[in-house]
């Protein structure tokens, strides 16, 4: 019985999967309805949240105008699908929509098994751990028998029982279902330590009573590269994705701007004229027009811009570049050259 | 000789008022309050009345602590407008990197800011007329035929249950639905073969079979009518942009999600319930079937089934409106539990009811709709209601599928970091509290009034 189970389970992936392979290209796909279909989360401070009139600002959204400025000149020809992350994946997998750009860890098994392709790292995350000033802690090995308030069924959750497994640490587990409830317990001294990823960290401490009164301890705990994916089996709009982002990290490199893109253009710098399309065929190759890389800098901007605007230290949230500085700064954000 | 009599009463002494405490509100405090607790004729009474008095002091001492933070978090430490735009400055303290002092309220700013966010969600602007609209009909609709003496309540009743869903879908999604001419096909000829068949079938001229089935064919040919007719309405081109529903959000969502559901369920239940009474067995095995199923399940599986497996199954390509799937879970389990609470008023009524009905001479349908469903409905108006309200409460659930109803919205201004502070989510949560609450209290008030107008029997 079970085995015809799984024979007829195949047999219907196999049906399923013939229909996409004979559909059209995502690219045609999305050409064809006006705009890019794009999955974000349901609401995260910096990276994908509804603004006070409702429209999406963050970092991952941004990813997404970029595409849309990429494929039709049009930064605005996007719409966002607010996603859980339990159905993140079904929903692209579905084809509801084009690119899942929600805070999505990279990891082997998703890369491998979900049918799913990585397009790249857009941001540099890292588990870490907010502390009470009050404990005179300064580092997390010192930590021996705390308690500590997390969400529950997250990676964060499985990080930690690993961390204090390694040194060898006793701890106290505090879980709860949503970030409001974790928030509330470690600030009203539930707990010793409030542990999640850094960025959430810098958005939550917003939120307490005395944000001066906690730090957030030196030591990452896990590694969070987050990116945008596609579906497997679909190159050229893999290679979109990916050159979007690609293109938005050089132009940081190459000093172009959305200020002064438009003028680069003309620039003595070959590097500079094959990003902006004037030398070259660059664009042609991706299927999209040869300004595609124009449209994305002048309409959404660069990298820098991007982070500044949506989590840099100007905003609320105060995050220093870090590990997201471009590689020439010390940082990890390195793109490939447009050659 | 006799004796004069110094003083004779010719007429009554007149009557004084009661002492003032056996009147107005003294008498009422001592009757209801203070009677309990004054007794200290026997040394177990005063014992008694000791422990009352130490109750009540410290119950009154909670409840009041209780009410006098809540009005202090609302109204007095509360921040009201927000002048200089300052955001999350003006309702966080100086420590924490804001301009208030002291102790922070509710941050009303923040409400106001996400007011639009909360009532349409992500709704365009341009557009929220149309909303508007809609909500106005509906208060105005449900006014009228709350209102006992208002003209016209049985027509607008009719109007509210066939006009306004229909110009709400047209008004909420602009309309221009195109169907394919495959569909129309269908239904037309659907139309032209039940309701001409059973119209001239009526007649007697195609035979004892045709005759037999006509009244079938004749009520089945009117919903297909009816069906094309909403078909063609909505197909109609009005000019209004189209709103994704990916788009609502807030009330509207809300109000959608348990407006369908409430109208969809009652009806469909009562089908439901009669059909499990039913001697036929096919019948009653289907509806027993369906209702154990819905009620066998969470709806938070179905929503999640809707959402999550739905799409793998269906062929590329082919879309199914994630609100539309939310409605229809939400109106189908709704009904097996409505079924339910309907067959409970059905076994109420006593048998004589139905073999007196019987000897009048009435047919099924005439019996069930003039002498017991009338009687049954009255009886279990309460569960009814309650079974509305419970599913008022779980459109929440709706946010697992990545629809924004009142409280997902709600919770989903708390992550902008353009507003966080530690009062942010009590205010939010304070505002969803009472808008559920005067919603769900309207409706236990209106079954309330309801059972007491329809109470013409029963009453002890």
């Amino acid at each position: 019985m079970k085995s015809i189970q799984k024979f007829a389970l195949a047999a219907a992936m196999t049906g399923l999967m013939a229909g996409q392979a004979q559909a059209a290209t995502t690219l045609e796909t999305v050409k064809g309805r006006g705009h890019v279909q794009c999955g974000v989360s349901q609401g995260l401070a910096g990276f994908s949240n509804p603004d006070d009139k409702g429209a999406w600002t963050g970092l991952d959204v941004e990813l997404c105008q970029a595409v849309a400025a990429a494929v039709f000149g049009d930064s605005s020809a996007v719409k966002f699908t607010p996603l859980s992350a339990k159905e993140r994946f079904t929903a692209l997998s579905s084809g509801e929509i084009d690119i899942l750009s929600r805070n999505t860890t990279w990891t082997m098994t998703r890369d491998t098994q979900l049918g799913l392709n990585f397009a790249g790292v857009n941001y540099y995350d890292g588990q870490g751990m907010m502390i009470p000033k009050a404990l005179e802690v300064t580092s997390a090995t010192e930590l021996d028998g705390a308690s500590v308030c997390t969400n529950t069924g997250t990676t964060t959750e499985l990080n930690i029982t690993d961390f204090f497994r390694t040194n060898n640490m006793t701890f106290e587990l505090v879980a709860f279902e949503k970030a409001d409830e974790v928030v509330a317990a470690y600030d009203s001294g539930r707990c010793d330590i409030y542990t999640t990823d850094r960025s959430g960290l810098a958005a939550q401490r917003l939120r307490m009573t005395d944000p001066d009164a906690h730090i957030v301890l030196p030591e990452i705990i896990s590694k969070e590269p987050l990116g945008p994916v596609v579906r497997q089996g679909d190159d050229q709009w893999f290679n979109i994705v990916k050159w979007t982002h690609n293109a938005m990290i050089n132009a940081e490199e190459l000093g172009v701007n959305s200020a002064n893109a438009a003028e680069m253009g003309g620039s003595d710098n070959p590097a500079i004229k094959r990003l902006l399309g004037t030398e070259g065929e660059f664009g042609s190759e991706l299927g999209l027009s040869n300004d595609w890389a124009m449209n994305i800098i002048s309409q959404v901007g660069n990298y820098e811009e991007s982070y500044n605007r949506n989590v840099g230290p100007d905003t609320p949230l105060q995050l220093e570049r870090g590990v997201n500085a471009l590689w020439s700064n010390g940082g990890l954000m390195y793109a490939p050259p447009v050659r | 000789m006799s004796k004069s009599i110094a003083f004779i009463r010719t007429e009554d002494a007149p009557s004084l008022p009661p002492p003032s405490s056996h009147v107005g509100w003294r008498k009422w405090l001592w009757d209801n309050m203070f009677s309990s607790m004054a007794n200290f004729g026997s040394i177990g009474a005063a014992i008694r009345s000791v422990l009352i008095i130490l109750l009540t002091v410290t119950l009154l001492y909670f409840g009041l602590t209780v009410i006098w933070s809540l009005i202090k978090f609302a109204l007095i430490d509360a921040v009201w407008s927000d002048p200089d735009t300052l955001k999350r400055g003006i309702c966080a303290t100086v420590a924490q990197g804001g301009v208030a002092e002291g102790n922070v309220g509710a941050c009303w700013p923040f409400i106001g800011a996400k007011g639009k966010l909360i009532i349409y969600g992500r709704y365009p602007e341009m557009e929220l007329w149309r909303v508007n609209a809609l909500f106005v009909g509906l208060a105005v609709g449900i006014l009228w035929m709350v209102w006992e003496r208002a003209p016209f309540r049985r027509q607008v009743g009719i109007l509210m249950l066939t006009v306004f869903p229909l110009a709400a879908f047209i008004l909420l999604t602009g309309g221009n639905v195109h169907y394919s001419s495959g569909t129309w096909t269908t239904f037309i000829a659907l139309t032209v073969i039940f309701l001409g068949g059973g119209l001239v079938g009526a007649r007697n001229l195609l035979g004892e079979v045709m005759f037999a089935l006509s009244g079938f064919f004749i009520v089945f040919g009117m919903f297909v009518a009816a069906a094309l007719i909403a078909m063609f309405v909505t197909s109609l081109d009005l000019g209004l942009v189209h709103v994704e529903t990916a788009n609502w959000g807030g009330l509207l969502v809300t109000l959608v999600v348990a407006i369908t559901g409430i109208v969809a369920s009652l009806p469909l239940g009562i089908v439901l319930a009669l059909g499990r009474r039913s001697k036929l067995p096919l019948i009653s095995y289907l509806c027993i079937g369906f209702i154990e199923f819905w009620r066998g399940v969470p709806l938070i599986t179905v929503l999640f089934m809707s959402s999550v497996m739905l799409p793998l199954f269906l062929p590329e390509g082919v879309e199914f409106d994630k609100l539309l799937r939310a409605l229809i879970g939400v109106a189908l389990f709704s009904a097996a539990y409505m079924a339910e609470v309907v067959r409970g008023g059905l076994q109420a009524i006593p048998k004589g009811q139905y073999e007196g009905a019987m000897a009048l001479g009435l047919s099924y349908p005439q019996m069930t709709r003039l002498i017991i469903l009338p009687q049954a409905l009255k009886i279990v108006i309460p569960g009814i209601v309650n079974t509305f309200i419970g599913l008022f409460k779980d459109t929440t659930l709706v946010l697992i599928i990545g629809l924004f109803d009142l409280l997902g919205t709600i919770q989903s201004t708390f992550t902008d970091a353009g507003w966080a502070t530690p009062v942010m989510s009590p205010t939010g949560y304070l505002v969803a509290a009472t808008m559920f609450w005067a919603f769900c209290f309207s409706m236990s008030r209106y079954s309330l009034h309801l059972e007491r107008k329809l109470d013409t029997g029963h009453k002890r």
